[in-house]
């Protein structure tokens, strides 16, 4: 199994990976999300900042006393093996869970125990490990729920006769800014497709281009890679690349070892609800004590 | 695959319009009251008067299963508590119309025009929905199900209890009336046409009636037009729940029935959009219980038992929740087949065969098990069918659930936009470039 073997320390593909990765469709690029997207994202040194984070659900402690940043610009992982409280702490950071005890700062800001639509509108936005698409909604309904500020969301505006023009003008802001988005990501033939027809690496897709609608500086993405096939991998990979080329920061959780290592310019290795170690890739890979929790050590 | 996909598929095809369908399932139900009544020949009152009741309760169903469609086809939100804000809706109404003085059962009222008033019994619906709202829809789906049917009973024992039969408020003696009911003293279809400045036509159309009915005829136009005015509201319900829906407002409640925590994670304050969605469902079904009992001229508490709430529930299923139109079709069957079906046909079953029925079960089956002669059992049964009609409906649910569980129109997906999103494609920049890559995907995806 992929996701419990480290590589040799000397292995040393890691960022030809990166590289190369990087090379790809500069001109997919020239015409990406941030070219389109009203606002780019902010730079900050340090966008996401996590201190002594703690989190108990009865008497189990899943994370506990976890600390960590993450840099702007950067792809940073996040692994550790099952239950070691990487979703937990996504949970915490999101606001879908209210930490026991800890803060999370992001931009500067203090967003400890805000709701997850705050945290969200505050630019830190997440996608889910089992892809959460809207199944009874068509992709292209699923893109125009995202961007932020739309007026039509307003009950009266979307009633009364006197404001209805400007939210019929806005959806077709929302409309071509949708497509442009769908068209970077290849699925704008799938536009009028229910969601929940879509393929497994499909939904992934159209889940990442959502989130982008809502114009985030960061993401946060729970397992992009599972349940997606090899070449549909790859583009997903190719598209957080050029994301991150542009500005955007993510943090990733993921369980295949390799491809973190791949990608990933630092990694956080979490077990047992605790920070075990923080590094760059090769770092990550020499260290024995990530190699014995990944191993199974002593349990 | 089964007889209803099939039917229900030929009515698709064959009205491309909702429009059409809707009038067209209009045309069918009065065709066949019609046309019962022509042959059996009742009385021009007596079919003038079935024809009335029947609009009435066409509207009232379609009304009340719009409102719901609201809740429930829209933001999956369980309101199992209907009959609670439709009591309110009236008894609020009511007192605020009813003149100062009191009537002779009772105490007296605000004095409210009529038009305020029923604005004050709507709010008062959307006021009591947001109270119910605020601390259930924090909790998972099933809690607001037991919070507002245990407050549309908390409602009707309220309204019975002698405490508020009489009290003052503001300086006004006013009461609900408790057991005894609440009787106001005036006529909110003839004010209207008074206030419309209607009375020529009105009085025209009552000779003209005259005509046919000899005997007092003002009654049973008063019947037909208060039905017009129903279907009047019905249609207006309908634009505006449609506007709604196919707003971006719409697209976040259909967001949310479909999974809240993504939607929250996309940014959007779901509890607000829950909350205001539910208080507008409310205000509506307030509404609807107005219009519903304001012509009646007095109301007693009993009358808003959970049963009406289930009827109003049985409407929407068999339109199928999430469509308005099927919302509007359902209530259309439901009163048509399910609720003034069974009583319809028992006056006609009577009436061609001169049922003597007997009196008690018992003289029902002796004939049977004496001499096998199902006869009298067949007239009990006949004469006892509005003890059967929730059987019935029950029967008609239970079949529906293993048939057809999305209803007439519940497989179909309104479009939440205020613009269309299929009329075509945006022709500008990089179509050939999308159309390679669309068919790389299709060969990639792994369905």
């Amino acid at each position: 199994m992929s996701d419990t073997e480290v590589d040799p320390p000397d292995a040393g593909g890691a960022t030809a990976g990166a590289e190369s990765a990087d090379g790809d469709d500069a001109e997919a690029t020239a015409e990406g999300p941030g070219a389109l997207a009203e606002s780019s994202p902010e730079f900050e040194d340090v966008p996401l900042k996590v201190e002594g984070l703690r989190k108990e659900f009865g008497g189990i402690v899943a994370v506990d006393d976890t600390s960590f940043e993450v840099e702007a610009g950067t792809m940073t992982g996040l692994i550790g093996p099952n239950g070691a409280g990487k979703s937990t702490t996504f949970n915490c950071i999101t606001g879908v869970h209210r930490p026991t005890a800890g803060n999370v700062q992001f931009n500067g800001e203090e967003i400890t125990g805000l709701s997850p639509h705050q945290v969200a509108n505050r630019g830190l936005v997440r996608t889910f490990q089992i892809a959460r698409e809207l199944e009874e909604m068509t992709v292209m309904e699923n893109m125009m729920l995202a961007p932020k500020g739309q007026q039509g969301e307003t009950l009266w505006r979307s009633l009364l006769p006197w404001s209805r023009q400007a939210v019929v003008e806005q959806e077709k802001e929302v409309l071509e800014r949708c497509w442009d988005i769908l068209e970077f990501f290849d699925i704008d033939h799938l536009a009028h497709e229910y969601a929940g027809n879509l393929s497994g690496g499909q939904r992934k897709l159209l889940e990442l281009a959502r989130a982008l609608l809502t114009e985030p500086d960061m993401l946060l993405l729970d397992e992009p890679f599972a349940g997606v096939n090899p070449s549909l991998e790859e583009r997903l990979l190719d598209h957080i690349h050029e994301l991150r080329e542009e500005g955007y920061t993510f943090l990733i959780v993921e369980h295949d070892m390799d491809l973190i290592m791949e990608n990933c310019s630092r990694v956080i290795v979490m077990h047992q609800g605790n920070v075990l170690m923080e590094g760059t890739p090769s770092e990550v890979r020499s260290n024995e004590e990530v190699i014995e929790a990944y191993l199974g050590g002593n349990q | 695959m089964s007889v209803v996909e099939r039917i229900s598929g030929e009515i698709e095809e064959r009205f491309d319009s909702d429009l059409e369908m809707v009038l067209g399932l209009l045309a069918a139900i009065y065709a066949v009251y019609f046309g019962t009544a022509l042959i059996i020949g009742f009385s021009p009152r007596g079919q003038i008067n079935a024809i009335a009741n029947l609009t009435f309760y066409i509207g009232v169903f379609g009304l009340l299963a719009l409102a719901l469609n609201l809740h429930w086809g829209y933001t999956g939100l369980f309101n199992i508590g209907i009959v609670g804000f439709m009591a309110v809706g009236i008894y609020v109404m009511a007192v605020a119309a009813k003149s100062p003085e009191g009537t002779a059962s009772g105490a007296g009222g605000f004095g409210l025009p009529i038009w305020l008033a029923i604005v004050v019994g709507t709010l008062a619906a959307a006021l009591l929905g947001v109270t119910v709202a605020l601390p259930a829809l924090r909790l998972r789906a099933d809690y607001l199900a037991i919070v507002t049917i245990a407050m549309s009973e908390i409602v009707r024992f309220t309204f019975l209890s002698g405490t508020f039969q009489e009290f003052t408020l503001l300086g006004y003696d006013t009461g609900f009336g408790g057991g005894s009911g609440l009787l106001w003293g005036f006529d909110p279809l003839m004010s209207f046409i008074e206030f419309a400045y209607l009375t020529g036509p009105y009085n025209a159309l009552v000779d003209l009636t005259g005509t046919v009915i000899r005997n007092n005829p003002e009654p049973v136009v008063q019947n037909l037009l208060y039905g017009v005015v129903l279907l009047l509201f019905v249609v207006a319900y309908y634009v505006v729940l449609r506007r709604l829906g196919n707003s971006p407002f719409g697209r976040v409640l259909k967001a949310i029935r479909e999974d809240e925590e993504a939607t929250q994670s996309l940014g959007k304050d779901t509890n607000r959009f829950k909350i205001k969605a539910f208080m507008l469902g409310c205000a509506l079904m307030g509404l609807g219980g107005i219009l519903w009992y304001m012509q009646a001229g007095t109301i007693t508490p009993n009358t808003f038992r959970p049963r009406l709430t289930f009827y109003i529930w049985i409407a929407l299923i068999i339109g199928g929740a999430g469509s308005n139109t099927g919302s509007v079709l359902g209530g259309a069957v439901f009163a048509a087949a399910l609720f003034q079906g069974p009583l319809y046909l028992k006056n006609v079953i009577e009436t061609v065969f001169e049922v003597d029925a007997p009196n008690s079960f018992g003289q029902a089956m002796g004939p049977l098990v004496s001499s096998i002669d199902p006869v009298p059992l067949i007239y009990y049964v006949v004469g006892n069918i509005r003890s059967l009609q929730r059987v019935i409906m029950g029967l008609a649910l239970i079949w529906l659930m293993h048939n057809r569980p999305q209803g007439l129109l519940g497989h179909r997906k309104e479009e939440a936009a205020s613009i269309p999103l299929r009329a075509g494609r945006r022709t500008t920049g990089t179509e050939a470039a999308a159309t390679d890559g669309g068919r790389d995907v299709g060969g990639e995806g792994d369905e």
